[in-house]
């Protein structure tokens, strides 16, 4: 265990040790993973040199079966317990998943999130989910030669606030430390933009198997500002493939029955699109579970006229987020395209002809995300210092509460740039009320019915008073993995209330259970003494850090009385370090941190003045 | 306690309380002081670090959107001189300004009954580049007002209120047509 070789008792920490941290493209279609090795970013290949991971989980009865290439090659075999695109279904309701069209699979309907039967029992997307990120996660290490200090995780700047919590619990469940859940549009302009220099403002156009993205970002000496963003969580290269199998059905007069049937129209619907971009024409051979031999063809004609509406679809998100960007489309400087489905010759037109430019295509589509994420994950693992890489990211979606009339009135809008938070002031509409409820939803609809509702929770204990004279302040606040918290209190009695906003997928005991046994069931690793061994380098680093900003500013900024407290803390953990009591090293960790919090503000304060005074002489010169 | 919130935003930034303002100095400055406090430089440090970091990441967010638009810039500044524009409450406006909302309004509202009409993007472009050029003057009417009239300064961030949520139902309109 290479974090604990590092840390090993009695030796000193070694901050210039690189720690392995990786960033994963978990994709519709293919995942990835990637990391920094001697200052490049490199994908990480699998034993047979593949970098792609196509994104498959295969189930028998003794469990997951397979996972990869190994799993694919059951899709039209098995294709019940054969998963593929599971991300599509990550955070989605039964409902949401029957408008993707005809799937192979035998879909359960469940609260918060829909499950899929298969030979293994139930299955959530989220653990469907994790299975590709354990196998990356193998990936990874088997590459490295050692255990992963953590992951940023890529997800589409579109998705919303259930879908990004479940893609975290994926990644937790798979036994990963989640740096950073970043937007994969972000990620792909941090790629093109480290590599190639850019500086400007540039369109991350985004189209991958399930989602789309549209990014408007600002460039400049290593930070990237994004400027709007916006896309369709439902709108990828899978519904191609559908319009094509739609195009056979008709034109082809056939019987065919069953998820076997499905399961193979859509591969060869697949191979078809894919092979369209280089062939005018497109053909195969179909065995139809009745018997029948099926010959179908498609040109390139005809999948341009089947699937321009779709690739239509993609220029209102454009103009949206040009227009919340204020931005008009002689100000972009250059549009680089990402994910697979813009390999389409229609797709690359569309672009070039709305933008009036030729796009971007200089850097692998498939690969650009899991780069940009690799580089992030390197600095946040803190391998490198003092860089200039600086992401302002936003929230694609507006944050709002329900109010009277079934209302969204909107707290945080839509392209805020994250971390933020908002407070708003509400009141009582009845005499004597003592609770309230507080209904959060995210979208931009004017009503809340159109909008996806993502917690519910209550303010109780408001003192009685007449109607209106209670003053309810909600803040909601987005960290920057776009995650919700959200508070209320009542101001005039401090009664308070606070949710973390984390949707509930109504996940069983038994399926939780199941997905943390499976999560820490690798190699006779002993959890408990991970967890310790971890605490302790948590321990031991904290008080290592705070030595050092002692060292650097204890004499300016505290007195005697602040020391002696931060001392003390400091002794407590030192000795609960040498035990084995776990509860009690973490109650010093925070003690510790606690008693540190005023002088961490003001190291602060006196890096943001630091950070003025340069600007206020280069002022001068403006 | 951690974070002095009492500071104002233009201290903050280094810069002068005025409504003329350097938008590129101040974006300059914004991502200065992002690159010391965002969390992202604090993904290593201590609980305590990363809270203090949250903080001001989210105290420097909402400065610069203040200060950026020159709606919520005016109001702020209204606030620091002790004025309450009343937004929500004060709803009396000059007449000639009110029959003029109608009208835009009235315009606005034929378009999203029939967003399909051929013409309906050129008309909502009029309507657009009628706003702007509205908010434009009422921005120069609010900079010198600022400066010699409070209360007048006030009626002006309330009418640029209206505008902006005009603005708003304009986008809509867009986004129908758009989809």
């Amino acid at each position: 265990m290479a974090l604990l070789q590092i840390f090993e008792p009695g030796e000193s920490t070694a901050p210039h040790q690189h720690r392995l941290a990786v960033g994963i493209d978990l994709g519709t279609t293919n995942s990835l993973v990637a990391t920094v090795q001697s200052g490049t970013a490199v994908v990480l290949r699998d034993a047979a040199n593949r970098p792609l991971l196509p994104s498959v989980v295969r189930y028998d009865a003794s469990g997951v079966a397979a996972v990869g290439y190994a799993a694919r090659e059951w899709i039209t075999r098995d294709p019940q317990n054969t998963i593929a695109s599971a991300k599509r279904f990550m955070g989605r309701g039964i409902a949401d998943v029957a408008r993707y069209g005809t799937l192979p699979y035998a879909f359960v309907d469940a609260p918060g999130m829909v499950r899929i039967q298969t030979a293994a029992g139930v299955k959530s997307p989220v653990e469907i989910s994790a299975e590709i990120l354990r196998a990356l996660r193998a990936q990874a290490e088997a590459a490295l030669g050692g255990d992963l200090v953590g992951a940023v995780i890529t997800v589409p700047a579109y998705f919303d606030e259930a879908q990004r919590q479940a893609t975290k619990d994926a990644a937790n469940a798979a036994g990963l430390h989640v740096l950073r859940l970043l937007n994969e549009p972000t990620a792909a302009a941090v790629a093109y933009g480290l590599d190639n220099r850019a500086a400007g403002v540039f369109a991350i156009f985004d189209l991958g198997g399930g989602t789309f993205d549209i990014s408007v970002l600002r460039l400049s000496k290593g930070v990237f500002e994004v400027l709007a963003t916006n896309g369709d969580a439902t709108l990828g290269g899978d519904d191609f493939d559908q319009a094509i199998v739609r195009f056979w059905r008709e034109r082809y007069n056939f019987a065919a029955a069953g998820l076997q049937d499905a399961a193979a129209l859509l591969v060869a619907a697949r191979r078809a699109k894919e092979s369209l971009t280089n062939e005018p024409t497109a053909q195969a051979q179909i065995a139809l579970s009745m018997g029948q031999q099926l010959a179908v063809k498609l040109s390139r004609e005809e999948f341009v006229t089947i699937s321009q509406a779709l690739v239509d679809k993609t220029i209102a998100p454009v103009k949206r987020a040009l227009r919340d960007a204020k931005l008009g489309v002689a100000e972009i400087d250059g549009v680089v395209m990402v994910g697979g489905a813009t390999r389409m010759p229609h797709v690359q037109e569309a672009v070039a002809k709305f933008f009036k430019q030729t796009p971007l295509n200089n850097l692998d589509p498939d690969q650009v995300v899991a780069i940009g994420a690799a580089i992030q994950a390197n600095q946040l693992a803190g391998n490198k210092r003092g860089d200039d890489l600086l992401l302002l990211d936003v929230i694609a979606l507006s944050l709002g509460i329900e109010t009277m009339g079934g209302l969204s009135e909107k707290v945080i809008p839509r392209n805020s740039t994250i971390p933020t938070a908002r407070a708003q002031e509400f009141t009582t509409f009845k005499d004597g009320q003592t609770a309230m409820a507080l209904h959060i939803v995210q979208g931009e609809r004017e009503l809340v019915v159109d909008n996806r509702s993502l917690a519910k929770f209550e303010l109780r204990g408001i003192p009685p008073m007449v109607a209106g004279a209670a003053r309810i302040e909600v803040t909601f606040q987005v960290d920057a993995d776009g995650l919700l918290a959200v508070s209320a209190t009542e101001k005039t009695s401090g009664v308070r209330a606070e949710i973390i906003v984390k949707p509930s997928y109504g996940l069983s005991d038994e399926e939780t259970a199941a997905m943390l046994r499976s999560g820490f069931s690798h190699a006779n690793e002993d959890k408990q003494a991970r967890a310790l061994a971890e605490l302790i380098v948590e321990g031991k680093r904290l008080i290592e850090s705070i030595n050092a900003a002692i060292a650097a500013d204890g004499a300016t900024m505290l007195n005697d009385a602040d020391r002696d407290v931060i001392a003390m803390a400091v002794e407590v953990l030192e000795s609960r370090l040498s035990g084995q009591d776990q509860q009690q090293i973490k109650a010093a960790i925070e003690a510790l941190s606690n008693a540190t919090e005023d002088f961490a503000a003001k190291r602060m304060d006196a890096s943001v003045a630091q950070a003025l005074r340069g600007k206020n002489l280069n002022s001068l010169v403006l | 306690m951690a974070v002095d919130f009492s500071q104002n935003h233009f201290v903050l930034f280094g810069l002068e309380p005025a409504y003329l303002l350097d938008l590129a100095g101040l974006e300059q400055r914004f991502r200065a002081l992002q690159q010391q406090v965002h969390p992202d430089n604090f993904a290593n440090a201590n609980a305590a670090e990363q809270r203090v970091a949250m903080q001001w990441a989210v105290r420097v967010n909402e400065a610069f959107q203040t200060l950026k638009s020159p709606l919520a810039r005016g109001r702020y500044l209204l606030k620091l001189r002790g004025v309450d524009t009343l937004e929500e409450t004060n709803t009396t406006m000059p007449l000639d300004f009110l029959m003029q909302q109608m009208a835009l309004r009235e315009a606005l509202s034929d378009l999203k009954q029939s967003p399909r009409a051929a013409d309906a993007v050129d008309h909502l472009e009029i309507l657009q580049s009628d706003l702007n050029a509205e908010e434009k003057a009422l921005f120069t009417h609010l900079a010198v007002t600022l400066e010699t009239n409070l209360d007048e300064a006030a009626v002006i961030v309330r009418k640029l209120r209206f505008l902006e949520k005009l603005r708003e139902e304009l986008d809509e309109v867009f986004a129908l047509i758009d989809a």
